[in-house]
């Protein structure tokens, strides 16, 4: 929706003792999708989650560095955590659906932020859930337990309740590692078409997928940002020997 | 600061306080017991019994009380074990599954029943052997009290002792109660300790239990036959009374029983945390 | 050698049988001799009469229990209403935002609370509720609510439903406080940062979406309470005042059931009928407090179903 640069300068992250993310230094750019990839427990779940400060939530953690969506610091002094993740989305790896209903689901946010009137509410989850390509599958069933619906679709529904604030920039943390190949495919379709309007940024730990959705990749191993270009560059003609490695390893 | 921000800290300071209220509340009752009780502590109180009269006898002390409620608590304690020990051990190696299920939903149910309960059926039960209110009727309807406390207590326990160190035994040829004795019975003994301790303080802390079933009485009992005296009705009886120097006797008697369950209950927790160190995982 | 472990084995299988039988028909024996004792009453006056009956004079042959039913209704209701506020904002606090460390203090000293004997809490209820309530609230209360229903009063003792139930709020609030704070732990991670995510605060997230998680299961340590409350004797019997005339305030003085069964044991062989009455309302007391005991238990099991 704007042409928001996420501008991560100088990120370090220490977890108790141990550092797990390493001078990281990157633009990220607007409207386009951003793949984070690497091996597992390297730090890119950790990178994603210190864009929204849901890293916050986990007890021992230092953040040093600074985040700046547009000219904005996310660890800016006395920042309010709760706006920034207005603007920033999340959608998890499980897919997880609020003990509501279908609506209300979507409802939740746009009411934590004042929305109140039925009419309006009702605009804001057919835009969301049409957006989040879920609205054919649920129009009649609105008011049913979210629990009811499948995990492809309910993944969906996480979708369509993160656009319902109308973020800048929404991260996705393996988002179709829960999903079977029809609901991951399904899914990365809702990917590709938000490219017009949001920033996206995607960990995954499936080159192909990123093959097929990223127009931006960052590779981080070991907490360090080893290499990051376009998709088509970093994927086919990495230039660091550990990138190479890593996707010839044919993870 | 918006309306949110503001709610957020009220509500946090609210769950605040209402943790901390009780804390409060727990020394207030600590510390008013406490109080009341040391003034009326003395070396005569602990040691001897009442005299002109328990209920209207200025002089004298709660002994009768004291031994009365040891060798209640204590016999109450030993009876419940006695039939607890083997009904849990019943359970976990002989049972047939749809068996235990049936028992422990029985025993489910028994949880709940509160001790008056208890009490009138002791009554109940006096009558019907034709037992007047002793330190025997006493015991039994205060060990039946503590029958669930301690099964479930040691069931919790018991639960714990992995199937393949029962296994194990079975293996190198033992019977089932060789196994039940030797293997699970060794290993969940600091449990039954602990059981046995907390299921003690509540015992000995109960007065609907033994109101209908002890009796009262000035003297020590000397046979099991014998009225008892106990530490809870000595403390229901005497604080009601118009006389100042029999309701100082209520205090003391509060403070001594409080501070043996409290030491019960502290014991259970030392052991418990100490024992742990050797069970196998 | 074989043959006495196996004769040993036999043994003592059949006495860990009977050991085992025992205990689970303890229940049954309970309520049966309960029903034996106070079936003569029962037959005599019918169940109706004495459940529903409103005159209580064993001297003529009167024995209606709906005096101290509705006693312990008062007692008990408003014990709940004074304990679940309290108890759920200290479950919440537990769950939510006590670090190990505080919990780790907590958790022990609310144990200790659930310890403490019944009788310690009446003396307690004795000396600091009874007077307090005599000659502060009371008072207060007779100068400023006087129009107000149920709280209003001319004049009090102290002894009264308020004090009952001060008391028994406490004693019942580590029951709540403990399955509270388990209910509440039990709901998953992920569902807390979900809401996170959408940038709701800690106040919305714990309001709008854990306590609705954990709603079955908390409802479950609430009837836990309540069925705790209703079995709990001396230390209400201590402060209540043990008058059967019907409330009208929560300042007047009540009967509750325990209580009834509690004071009058003395008197009960010498009126004829009088010892079927009181054993009747054992019997009472017994199904009431164990149809609240599996109706804890049914909300609990779905509570557990839910979340899975």
């Amino acid at each position: 929706m704007t042409d928001t640069l996420i501008n991560i300068e100088g990120l370090n992250l220490w977890y108790n003792q141990t550092q797990t993310l390493k001078d990281v230094d990157v633009h990220i750019q607007p409207r386009s999708v951003t793949a984070i990839i690497g091996p597992s427990g390297c730090g890119k779940t950790t990178l994603l989650r210190c864009i929204n400060r849901m890293i916050d939530l986990v007890p021992g953690t230092r953040v040093t560095g600074s985040i700046k969506i547009g000219d904005f610091d996310v660890y800016g002094r006395g920042v309010d955590v709760t706006a920034i993740r207005k603007r920033i989305g999340l959608v998890m790896q499980k897919p997880t659906t609020l003990p509501m209903s279908i609506f209300e689901n979507v409802a939740y946010g746009p009411r934590l932020y004042g929305t109140r009137r039925k009419k309006d509410l009702q605009e804001v989850v057919e835009r969301s859930l049409r957006t989040g390509g879920l609205w054919d599958e649920v129009k009649d069933r609105l008011k049913d337990p979210a629990s009811r619906l499948s995990v492809g679709q309910q993944q969906r529904l996480c979708l369509a309740r993160g656009l319902a604030v109308e973020p800048e920039v929404i991260l996705f943390d393996e988002p179709t590692s829960a999903l079977d190949p029809v609901s991951t495919v399904k899914f990365e379709q809702e990917i590709i078409k938000l490219k017009d309007k949001y920033t996206c940024v995607i960990v995954t730990h499936n080159i192909h997928q990123a093959m097929r959705i990223a127009d931006h990749v960052l590779f981080v191993y070991l907490g360090e940002l080893v290499e990051h270009g376009t998709a088509h560059q970093v994927l086919t003609s990495p230039r660091e020997a550990s990138t190479a490695s890593y996707l010839g390893s044919g993870i | 600061m918006t309306k949110r921000k503001l709610n957020n800290i009220i509500f946090k300071s609210l769950t605040f306080g209402a943790a901390g209220l009780l804390v409060i509340i727990l020394v207030a009752i600590l510390s008013v017991i406490t109080i009341k009780g040391m003034k009326a502590m003395s070396w005569e109180l602990i040691t001897s019994i009442p005299s002109g009269g328990f209920y209207l006898g200025g002089k004298g002390g709660i002994a009768n009380a004291i031994v009365g409620s040891l060798y209640l608590g204590i016999g109450a304690t030993i009876l419940a074990l006695i039939v607890s020990i083997p009904t849990v051990l019943y359970l976990r190696v002989y049972a047939a599954h749809w068996f235990a299920s049936i028992i422990r939903t029985l025993l489910d149910i028994l949880w709940g029943v509160p001790s008056i309960v208890f009490g009138a059926f002791g009554f109940a039960l006096m009558i019907l052997l034709g037992m007047k209110a002793s330190l025997l009727a006493g015991t039994i309807t205060v060990a039946l009290f503590e029958l669930p406390i301690m099964i479930r207590s040691i069931d919790e326990v018991v639960k714990m002792v992995p199937h393949e160190l029962e296994e194990v035994s079975y293996a190198l040829g033992a019977t089932r109660f060789e196994t039940a004795v030797k293997v699970i019975f060794r290993q969940s003994l600091p449990g039954v300790v602990t059981g046995s301790l907390l299921a003690f303080g509540r015992g000995i802390g109960d007065a609907a239990s033994v109101l209908f079933t002890a009796g009262f009485t000035d003297n020590i009992p000397h046979s099991p036959m014998d009225a008892a005296a106990t530490l809870p009705l000595a403390i229901f009886f005497q604080l009601g009374t118009p006389f100042d120097e029999v309701r100082q006797r209520a205090y003391g008697a509060a403070l001594i029983l409080m501070i043996l369950v409290l030491a019960a209950s502290l014991l259970a927790r030392l052991l418990g945390a100490k024992f742990n160190r050797y069970t196998v995982k | 050698m074989q043959l006495r472990r196996k004769i040993t084995d036999f043994i003592a299988a059949n006495a860990m049988l009977l050991a085992t039988i025992f205990s689970g028909l303890l229940v049954v024996s309970i309520g049966g001799a309960l029903l034996f004792r106070a079936w003569p009453l029962l037959a005599a006056n019918g169940i109706f009469n004495v459940i529903f009956g409103a005159q209580w004079s064993p001297s003529n042959g009167l024995f209606g229990l709906k005096p101290f039913i509705i006693g312990t209704l008062w007692v008990t209701g408003l014990a709940i209403i004074l304990a679940v506020p309290a108890c759920v904002l200290a479950a919440i606090f537990l769950a939510e935002y006590a670090g190990p460390k505080t919990r780790g203090i907590i958790k022990p000293l609310i144990d200790l609370l659930s310890g403490i004997p019944s009788v310690i809490y009446g003396v307690w209820g004795v000396l600091v509720v009874v007077p307090f309530i005599a000659d502060i609230l009371g008072p207060y209360a007779a100068k400023h609510w006087h129009n107000i229903p149920i709280i209003s009063t001319d004049y009090t003792t102290g002894f009264s439903i308020l004090a009952g139930a001060v008391v028994l709020a406490i004693m019942i609030a580590p029951v709540i406080i403990t399955v509270a704070d388990e209910v509440l732990r039990a709901v998953p991670r992920e569902v807390r940062e979900v809401s996170f995510a959408l940038g709701a605060t800690h106040f919305e997230t714990i309001t709008r979406v854990v306590i609705r998680k954990a709603l079955p299961g908390l409802i479950a340590a609430v009837v836990m309470g309540v069925s705790r409350a209703l079995g709990e004797t001396m230390a209400v019997l201590m402060v209540v005042g043990n008058v059967p005339l019907t409330p009208k305030s929560i300042f007047d003085p009540a009967y509750p059931l325990p209580a009834l069964i509690a004071n009058n044991y003395g008197e009960m062989m010498s009126i004829p009928l009088y010892d079927s009455a009181l054993l009747a309302a054992a019997l009472f007391l017994l199904l009431i407090v164990l149809v609240f005991n599996l109706l804890a238990r049914a909300a609990l099991n779905h509570a557990i179903k839910r979340a899975a």
